[in-house]
């Protein structure tokens, strides 16, 4: 799908180059999800976190929300983008633009692709302490 | 038939590496052999949830799983 670009990294990641990808004639605006890593979760320090990803499976996982923003809401163009491999912290691990003809699309099109995301496409997390390291959402 | 599959994430851990063989009867489910895992690694019960991809697709319990079949184990996911 000319439409659609998915990335999968362990080089830095570029907010610019998904904005630009999206950019279209007929959109009237563009919204951009930047995910970065935070430097505590629950009150604890983090200090980097690790992520490593099942790679042909999460490329394909990708495609498939992407195709589906396409076909649930009125949008032109889609770039999701994640990172694998080790992160400090203001480092950006995912990317997501979308753009759109009018925004209220593009804002919820930009949502259900991060939450679905984070449901679905086969990556993992680690949170590295400085006491110990936790596997995110491993256990209920 | 020897099944081998792919850990990730905490599965990983669990199991002690990114590969590995499990010897399993022919006609094999998904079911069948998540319901091994948890005999043979019963850690596997505390996860909130351990799914099962073959060849790059999630799988359902019923489907049936052949030799050169690419299987991992999904342990949950959190990327983003």
């Amino acid at each position: 799908m000319d439409n659609v670009s998915i990335l999968l990294s362990e080089k830095r990641l570029s907010p610019q180059s998904c904005e630009t990808f999206v950019r279209a004639a007929d959109a009237g605006g563009t919204v951009i999800f930047i995910g970065t890593v935070r430097d505590q979760t629950g009150g604890k320090r983090v200090l980097r976190l690790e992520f490593e990803a099942y790679e042909p499976m999460a490329i394909s996982e990708m495609q498939k929300i992407a195709k589906q923003a396409l076909g649930k809401f009125s949008v032109r163009r889609i770039a999701i983008h994640h990172r694998t491999g080790v992160l400090e912290i203001g480092d950006i691990p995912v990317v997501i633009a979308v753009s759109a003809a009018h925004r209220a699309a593009a804002f919820e099109a930009c949502q259900y692709c991060i939450d679905t995301l984070k449901q679905t496409v086969p990556i993992w997390k680690k949170e590295i302490f400085e006491d110990g390291e936790v596997w995110v959402a491993a256990h209920p | 038939m020897n099944l081998q599959i792919r850990a990730f994430g905490i599965a990983r851990d669990i199991v002690g590496g990114r590969i590995f063989v499990v010897e399993m009867p022919a006609g094999t489910t998904v079911g069948d052999l998540k319901n091994f895992l948890l005999k043979t690694h019963p850690v596997f019960e505390s996860l909130s949830s351990l799914l099962i991809a073959v060849n790059a697709e999630y799988g359902s319990d019923e489907h049936i799983l052949a030799e050169q079949d690419e299987i991992a184990l999904i342990p949950p996911v959190s990327g983003g």
